[in-house]
């Protein structure tokens, strides 16, 4: 259960490049616009690296070299993106059943509604959440998709400090339990260093 | 009220702009997502071509269409030959000139809320396991649907208020061709024909004010499930 990424790709007039190895819960660490979004949206397949692959728990998702490239909705991706992302159309309880896929290892419904404190947001709109709220959803709906890794991107930009605390311990829990292989962005060193044993400067 | 030859006036009407219409959708719809999303070359004449009715006298428009579908037309002698029909002088006819002129209007309101859509959302959906017929089903379309509104009741007003091109085309046969616009203007050529303009010009403002009035509340009810409720 471990990452193998090794990917890059040019912007314009930047370069981003990134090698990403081992298990449990990598930190890509960095200051503001040097890519650290891309390498996830790289390995969540939704743009292509010009070089190299993403191998995630012995599986090629990409690979330049022999033309792979497994489309994001097959890669089974928990993405977290920075801002929800919700769908605004949709109540909460759609929200997080959207993805929802049941199998082995799959986390059950109600544990992780109880988990992440969900019960009350069921049928509220997303546009009603305030900000802590929307991100809780957001993680359970990537939760339930029954993901084989998670990418997380500044999963505690924008919370006060006790909603902070609470993320922060809910990833702790999901690293030691789930046994997923994560990827997590931050710009914040303290972050950085309480919750990965291993953190890829970018 | 009516005279049973003026309801046959106005359930004609209804009857070309609404099959004009809902022909004209998801023709419509594919043009606007191909503008909106699409990169090929030839997107610059596409769009031009799709504006075309809105700029060229409709009269002109109606002559091309008489001469893509006369009997020795392109699409006139394809139509006879497989299914022995033709459309000339008859309300199918009339159905295609309404839909061709609102076709403009239509692509332009649904092109604009599909550019409008975050695609970012997509993107979630497609992370979530969905793929891009899913993801164009469960977000494209239901997040575009305000414009697909608006352009529904756009193309039905142009439809109903369509002269130029119907009588061009399929001259004006009246209880088969004869739409408002066109009994309108034959009643006003008639002497002691003023009675008959008055009804029908009054049953024209009440049916547009109808429509918009429909689209507002429609509009309203989607926007709600859009976001409050």
């Amino acid at each position: 259960m471990s990452f193998d990424v090794d990917v890059g790709i040019r912007r314009g007039d930047a370069a981003i490049a990134c090698r990403i190895e081992g298990d449990g819960l990598t930190v890509l660490f960095g200051p503001s616009g040097a890519g650290k979004t891309s390498v996830l949206n790289m390995v969540a397949g939704l743009i292509a690296p010009d070089r190299g692959h993403v191998r995630v728990s012995g599986e090629t998702l990409f690979d330049a070299a022999i033309g792979l490239d497994v489309p994001p909705e097959r890669r089974r991706a928990g993405y977290v993106f920075q801002e929800a992302r919700l769908f605004p159309h949709k109540r909460v309880r759609a929200n997080l059943l959207y993805g929802w896929r049941q199998g082995a290892g799959a986390i059950d419904v109600d544990e992780t509604i109880a988990l992440l404190g969900l019960a009350a947001l069921l049928d509220r709109w997303p546009r009603t959440l305030s900000g802590g709220e929307a991100r809780r959803v957001a993680i359970g709906r990537a939760l339930l998709s029954n993901p084989r890794f998670l990418l997380l991107d500044e999963p505690l930009s924008s919370l006060d400090r006790a909603r902070r605390e609470e993320i922060m311990a809910l990833i702790e829990r999901l690293r030691d339990a789930l046994g997923l292989p994560i990827l997590m962005v931050t710009h914040d060193r303290g972050e950085a260093e309480r919750l990965g044993k291993r953190i890829v400067e970018i | 009220m009516l005279t049973p030859e003026e309801w046959g006036i106005v359930a004609l009407s209804l009857k070309v702009g609404g099959v004009a219409v809902a022909a004209t959708l998801p023709i419509a719809f594919a043009l606007a997502w191909l503008l909106a999303r699409g990169r090929f070359p030839g997107k610059v004449l596409l769009d031009a071509l799709v504006h075309l009715p809105l700029v060229v006298p409709p009269v002109v428009t109606g002559w091309l269409l008489l001469l893509a579908f006369a009997p020795a037309g392109p699409i006139g002698a394809w139509l006879q030959s497989w299914f022995g029909v033709s459309v000339l002088f008859r309300w199918t006819g009339a159905a295609i000139a309404a839909g061709v002129m609102a076709l403009p209007l239509m692509v332009r309101a649904i092109r604009l809320s599909i550019e409008g859509v975050d695609r970012r959302l997509e993107q979630a959906a497609r992370t979530l396991g969905a793929g891009r017929w899913r993801t164009f089903r469960t977000m494209t379309l239901p997040l575009s649907l305000p414009g697909v509104i608006a352009g529904v009741v756009l193309g039905f007003a142009r439809a109903l208020g369509e002269f130029g091109a119907t009588i061009t085309f399929v001259s004006n046969v009246p209880g088969e061709t004869g739409t408002l616009p066109l009994a309108i203007y034959a009643a006003l050529q008639t002497p002691g024909g003023e009675a008959l303009v008055l009804r029908l010009a009054g049953v024209s403002v009440l049916l547009s004010l109808v429509a918009l009035i429909a689209s507002e509340l429609i509009a309203r009810r989607a926007g709600r499930g859009l976001h409050v409720l």
